[in-house]
């Protein structure tokens, strides 16, 4: 296959994401700037400018008009898609880390970095109809038991019922998205031993992908694929050779947790990584600024392991 | 196109001109045919060139549908938006989008089509392995069945507790009565009676660079399948490879072949050295100088 190469952000990527239609591929970078691009022929169609800060996570909802940012610039931020138009800023006392809308985009949920005396939270906001009745007011606040320690990542369960939240703790948990109560969490002893970075539904919301320590997770809604990258920090990279790896992403079966194998070309690691939603073809953005869209091959749909 | 009419215009001058001067030095109009059945896309443009000829420039691309979009309705609305932000009045030569020249491939972890003998348990697959040995079970002398370890009759036969280490190139000396195991000295394995003191390890490894056969003269056209057909009639080959330039992707004219006996390489060179093949003469050699004994 021959990748499409985005090169709109001049910072590294942070996190892509699919419209569910899978026309549209929303990218976030450090630069401040998310932006819109087609998810076939990757033309740029528009950026969203308003925020100071490196955008870290975003979300769009079902029908495409509503987009959430989440910045370090302490706020998360919702956008017309269609026009660039600043619907709502949701100001917060840290950097928003990552955001999600609820199944029918009436709620989103909205993390926060631990920072200065505060700690990690889980804000839930409602999501008015009409942008006029948006109010900054958060639904539930879900402090992390462990304090200090960041919450990289939370997303919906399944009908809106659970939200699910991992972090640098290691610990995933899932919490009652109505009352707030702790539902579960994973065990220390089996669970995952370091930093949660990253935190994928299934197509379905039937269940999740937690990326440990690689930096970006997706799975395929078309096979039963996973693909994986990063997993290096970005100082190790200017001591590492390109070809010892982790700069590719890999392909693993979902069940039979084999290798399917390894797509290279970024210049360093990968920090995004989305599937389109039909699984014909897939992004990954990366720490070198650059999105690179992957339609895959006929053979790729045939592969035997 | 208008630019190159404004710029014929100011170097004719329309005052200067005749009556009955025909506008020939009007462009005529850009032409599009296309894209045809083959994605053919023909484009006829005119132009002048620096000694104010006019010259017809016809452009043929291919134009090639990147994906099978298949796009829903609210999709194809969302094509017809508006560019905006930075998008909207970015200029045409940004080339921020790009198809990538290299041609990126789904690289896989072990060539496919070699899963089949992996699956058969891991033995076969040591098999497969530069290095791998002819399967001979020391217990029961089964030849290419299983391995020592894995032998059904290993309760069976008698117990041959210390010559288990006991490669199976090591010569019949294995009946000299062994020191039980209640010896307090270390005794490293290779020292152990029973061990073949011409260093076993590496004298696998040796042999197996022996029974390397180095080809050379191949055609471009050769490949892994062609050499594998060619030298299998004289014996188990593990190891079949042809040298490819990366860049290319042609074959460089040379290959090896290993083969799982000594005696099958020696064959293979007598027979098939000066054989023709695709029109070339074989050299075929034994790939390291033999060293003498």
């Amino acid at each position: 296959m021959r990748p499409i190469l985005m090169k709109g952000h001049e910072r590294p990527l942070t996190f892509l994401r699919y419209n569910r239609d899978g026309d549209m591929l929303f990218s976030c970078a450090k630069d401040h700037i998310p932006t819109l691009w087609y998810a076939d022929n990757g033309e740029r169609h528009g950026t969203y400018r308003g925020h100071n800060g490196a955008v870290w996570c975003c979300d769009v909802s079902r029908d495409s008009s509503r987009l959430i940012t989440g910045s370090a610039d302490q706020t998360a931020k919702l956008w017309d898609v269609k026009t660039e138009t600043q619907l709502f800023s949701f100001k917060f006392s840290s950097p928003a880390r990552s955001v999600d809308f609820s199944v029918g985009d009436k709620l989103a949920v909205i993390t926060t970095d631990p920072f200065m005396e505060r700690t990690s939270a889980i804000h839930v906001k409602r999501i008015a109809e009409d942008p006029q009745d948006q109010d900054g007011d958060s639904v539930l606040v879900l402090e992390n038991p462990e304090g200090r320690k960041r919450i990289n990542r939370a997303v919906w369960g399944p009908l809106n019922q659970t939200i699910v939240s991992g972090g640098e703790d290691a610990v995933l948990r899932i919490w009652d998205a109505e009352t707030g109560k702790l539902l579960k969490e994973t065990d220390k002893e089996v669970g995952h031993k370091q930093t949660i970075t990253s935190l994928c539904k299934s197509a379905d919301d039937s269940h999740f992908l937690t990326g440990v320590p690689v930096n970006a997770v997706s799975m395929s809604p078309l096979l039963d694929h996973v693909v994986i990258g990063g997993g290096q920090d970005a100082s190790a990279v200017t001591t590492t050779d390109h070809r010892a790896g982790n700069f590719e992403a890999k392909f693993y079966d979902k069940i039979l947790q084999e290798e399917i194998g390894g797509v290279k070309g970024h210049f360093g690691p990968i920090n995004a990584l989305a599937f389109n939603p039909d699984g014909r073809s897939f992004s990954s953005g990366g720490e070198d600024g650059y999105v690179r869209l992957h339609h895959f091959d006929s053979d790729y749909f045939n592969i035997k392991i | 196109m208008t630019m190159d009419a404004q710029q014929k215009t100011s170097k004719f001058k329309w005052g200067e001109m005749d009556e009955d001067d025909d506008l020939d030095f009007l462009l005529p109009p850009k032409q599009v045919i296309g894209p045809d059945a083959n994605g053919l896309k023909t484009v006829i443009e005119y132009k002048f060139n620096d000694q104010g000829k006019k010259v017809k420039i016809t452009t043929k691309s291919r134009v090639r549908k990147l994906a099978s979009a298949r796009l829903n309705k609210r999709a194809m609305e969302r094509r017809s938006w508006p560019r905006f932000g930075d998008a909207a009045n970015e200029d045409a030569g940004s080339n921020l989008t790009m198809v990538s020249t290299e041609e990126i491939v789904l690289e896989r972890p072990r060539a496919p089509g070699t899963k089949a003998e992996e699956s058969n348990g891991d033995s076969l697959s040591q098999l497969s392995k530069p290095g791998a040995v002819l399967m001979v079970c020391r217990t029961c002398h089964k030849k290419g069945d299983h391995w020592t370890s894995k032998c059904p009759y290993k309760d069976l036969a008698a117990p041959v507790d210390v010559f288990v280490d006991k490669p199976p190139t090591g010569e019949p000396s294995a009946v000299s009565a062994a020191p039980g195991p209640g010896k307090a000295s270390y005794v490293p394995p290779s020292m152990r009676p029973g061990a073949d003191r011409s260093a076993a390890g590496s004298d696998m490894r040796r042999r197996n660079d022996e029974n390397s056969v180095r080809v050379t003269n191949l055609s471009e056209d050769t490949r892994e399948p062609d050499l594998m057909e060619l030298f299998h009639p004289f014996g188990a080959v593990t190891r079949v490879y042809v040298a490819i330039d990366q860049k290319t992707g042609v074959s460089r004219g040379f290959g090896f072949v290993n083969f799982v006996s000594r005696e099958d390489a020696q064959r293979a060179i007598n027979k098939l050295n000066g054989y023709g093949y695709d029109n070339l003469i074989l050299r075929v050699e034994w790939a390291t100088p033999r060293p003498t004994q």
